[in-house]
């Protein structure tokens, strides 16, 4: 009885393994034909990110996002950390020139400095993506905020929450050569352009520090206690903007516009204290996914760089009271990195 | 012919004062109680800063490490604080960490000989790179719920006038004593006179230039919780920019010399005037950024133009420590 079983028991597995191998053989599977161009073309390669200075939660953001993105692939990261000195910054972009990694990810401390120096990379053969602040030349591709999307959509912003008040507003610019600031700026004056009725009391640079902004904003508001809205442009910075107005007791009478990447901390949590009124997200992780998306079909496409050229707008999240506390309106830095 | 000769102090007070009538008679708003106000608060912190920088360029030195001394300890603070550690243990450590950072500095200066304006350079950039390296997960740090009513040292008010300018007043006091009513201030006139001499009189030279860049890095250290709790937040790149110069332009502009031995607390306190009355009216009028720079050059130009007319260098000046 023992033996039997026993052969009965091959029986069953040999059928039952002929019933399994059976169809599979039949149904053999095709092999994909691009991954392995696809794989190729990435590993091994080296990606240079050299961002204006990193410990900031845009150039943290988009190092955490394209880390994630590239490095499963096999591609070597490098960083360059300019640390807000754009002398630095250029040699960074030399030195890389000569070390010829296949992709380099620029963040501009303004619109000419690495201008031709990116012109010469591709010339060379490396890929070229700029992100958020683009240089007056048009590399590979740019990733990044339409600024003056921001400033158009800010300032609409402050116009219609200055209905029936003062109608005088005051601009916090950033750095005066910076894109992002010279940009955003074209887009208010879009705006203040069909808006007569808008008195502009103060238009002012505080280069991107809280400390100045709020030194400005002070003044402005002890010479117009009247102000109806400030458009800020940059959260980090207009920090200190909100300082003031909460200093000037007039927190939800000035309504204060800003823009910036959308972190929870410097974001969300600013906007619920009513610090901030509204906070245009340029939603740094999905820019950062854009930003390897491009990177992976430049690689593999086998393109001449230089020889073509695209943009990608990231579309904007407005952060308000409304979905401050949602989800999905911003993002944290310490997730990200995980 | 010596005595119709002004000196820097008053060739720039001449300035403030002949800038201060200007834009009180032509600037709508300057002269109002509010806007004064808000003028010194803008400048408190500047102010402090360049009480710290008098002590070592009267004491023949120089701290460039002052605005990491600024940034790196209230940072320090306010991230610890952020991380779930007690507001008093947090500025405890930072204490700490800033007599340390002093302490360094001066027995740079003062035992190994090094030139401070060497020493110092190198320490900032050591003590600001340690802090974003290690320190801090940001560069800017956040303002969390642990320091709540700690904002109170750099906003509000006291008896209607903004605490900046309080802190700022205090600190005048604490400096103006030290340097006037305290033997320590003498020798440190006396080391920045000349410092061979001093020794050989028998002050104890060493010890007391130590001591001088450990009280200037806790005025710095200072400064910078007044700026923290003023902006609600840490912006500790702030070593990267131009703030260095500001200061020591207070201290020079208010007629401090860098070759050391002279000038005090009110030459601050002009310096100080003269900047911030600079920068009001400027930002009343909306000059745009090139504009007011352009200014500030021309401004600082002719003071120190004007200086060297009534003040021609002889020989013996020529030689002291000049930058």
């Amino acid at each position: 009885m023992k033996h039997l079983g026993n052969q009965t028991k091959a029986i069953v597995a040999a059928l039952a393994l002929a019933a399994l191998t059976g169809p599979a053989l039949a149904q053999q599977g095709l092999d994909e034909p691009f991954q392995k161009p696809f794989k190729e073309a990435l590993a091994g390669k080296t990606v240079a990110y050299v961002p204006v200075a990193m410990n900031f939660d845009l150039t943290e953001g988009w190092y955490a996002g394209l880390k994630k993105e590239l490095e499963p692939f096999g591609v070597k990261f490098v960083i360059r950390d300019a640390n807000w000195n754009t002398n630095a910054g250029a040699q960074a972009v030399t030195s890389l020139i000569s070390e010829k990694p296949a992709v380099m990810v620029v963040h501009n401390p303004d619109v000419q400095t690495y201008a031709k120096l990116l012109q010469r990379a591709e010339n060379e053969g490396i890929y070229v993506i700029q992100i958020n602040m683009g240089s007056a030349y048009r590399s590979s591709a740019f990733v990044g905020a339409n600024w003056v999307e921001i400033g158009e959509r800010q300032t609409e912003a402050v116009v219609k929450a200055c209905e029936g008040k003062s109608n005088k507003i005051a601009i916090v610019q950033g750095a005066l050569s910076a894109a992002a600031s010279a940009y955003t700026l074209k887009g208010v004056e879009n705006v203040l352009a069909k808006h007569p009725e808008i008195k502009v009391a103060s238009s002012q640079a505080a280069d991107w520090d809280a400390a100045k902004a709020k030194a400005i904003t002070q003044t402005v508001l002890k010479q117009n206690p009247d102000l109806c809205g400030i458009v800020g442009f940059w959260d980090g910075m207009d920090i200190g903007t909100a300082a003031a107005v909460k200093e000037a007791g007039l927190t939800g009478k000035v309504f204060l516009a800003t823009s910036g990447g959308g972190e929870h901390k410097g974001a969300c949590e600013l906007v619920k204290s009513g610090a901030f009124d509204l906070n245009m997200s340029y939603d740094v992780p999905t820019q950062a996914a854009q930003m390897a998306g491009t990177i992976k079909w430049l690689l593999s496409s086998g393109a001449k760089p230089g020889s073509i050229k695209g943009s990608e707008y990231t579309t904007l999240i407005p952060i308000t009271k409304e979905n401050a506390d949602s989800q999905t309106a911003c993002w944290n830095l310490s997730d990200l990195k995980k | 012919m010596k005595r119709f000769r002004l000196s820097q102090q008053e060739i720039v007070f001449v300035v403030f004062a002949l800038l201060f009538l200007v834009f009180s008679i032509f600037l709508n708003g300057f002269l109002t109680a509010e806007n004064m106000l808000t003028l010194l608060q803008n400048v408190a912190v500047l102010g402090i800063l360049g009480l710290a920088m008098a002590i070592v360029v009267i004491g023949r030195g120089i701290d460039i490490s002052l605005i990491a001394a600024l940034a790196v300890p209230p940072g320090l603070v306010l991230q610890m604080v952020q991380n779930g550690h007690s507001l008093p243990f947090s500025l405890m450590i930072a204490v700490l960490l800033t007599i340390t950072f002093g302490l360094v500095n001066g027995w740079l200066i003062a035992y190994a000989e090094v030139p401070s304006l060497f020493a110092t350079l190198a320490t900032g950039l050591l003590l600001a790179g340690l802090g974003q390296a290690t320190l801090f997960q940001l560069d800017v740090v956040q303002w969390s719920p642990g320091m709540n009513g700690f904002e109170r040292l750099g906003q509000g008010t006291v008896l209607g006038i903004p605490t900046s300018i309080w802190m700022f007043a205090i600190a005048c006091i604490v400096v103006a004593f030290l340097l006037r009513q305290t033997r320590w201030g003498a020798y440190i006139y006396a080391i920045g006179d000349n410092p061979y001499a001093a020794r050989v009189t028998g002050i104890p030279s060493r010890p007391i230039i130590v001591l001088q860049y450990v009280i200037t890095a806790l005025i710095g250290c200072f400064a910078g919780l007044v700026l923290a709790a003023s902006v609600n937040s840490m912006p500790t790149r702030i070593f990267n920019s131009t703030l260095i110069y500001d200061v020591i332009l207070v201290v020079v502009l208010g007629g401090i010399g860098l070759s050391g031995g002279r000038g005090g607390v009110l030459n601050v306190i002009i310096g100080t005037l003269l900047i911030g009355t600079m920068l009001n009216g400027m930002t009343i009028m909306d000059i745009s950024y090139a504009g007011q720079n352009l200014i500030k050059g021309v401004v600082l130009l002719l003071a120190v133009i004007t200086d060297s007319f009534l003040n021609p260098r002889n020989e013996e000046t020529a030689q002291q420590g000049d930058i």
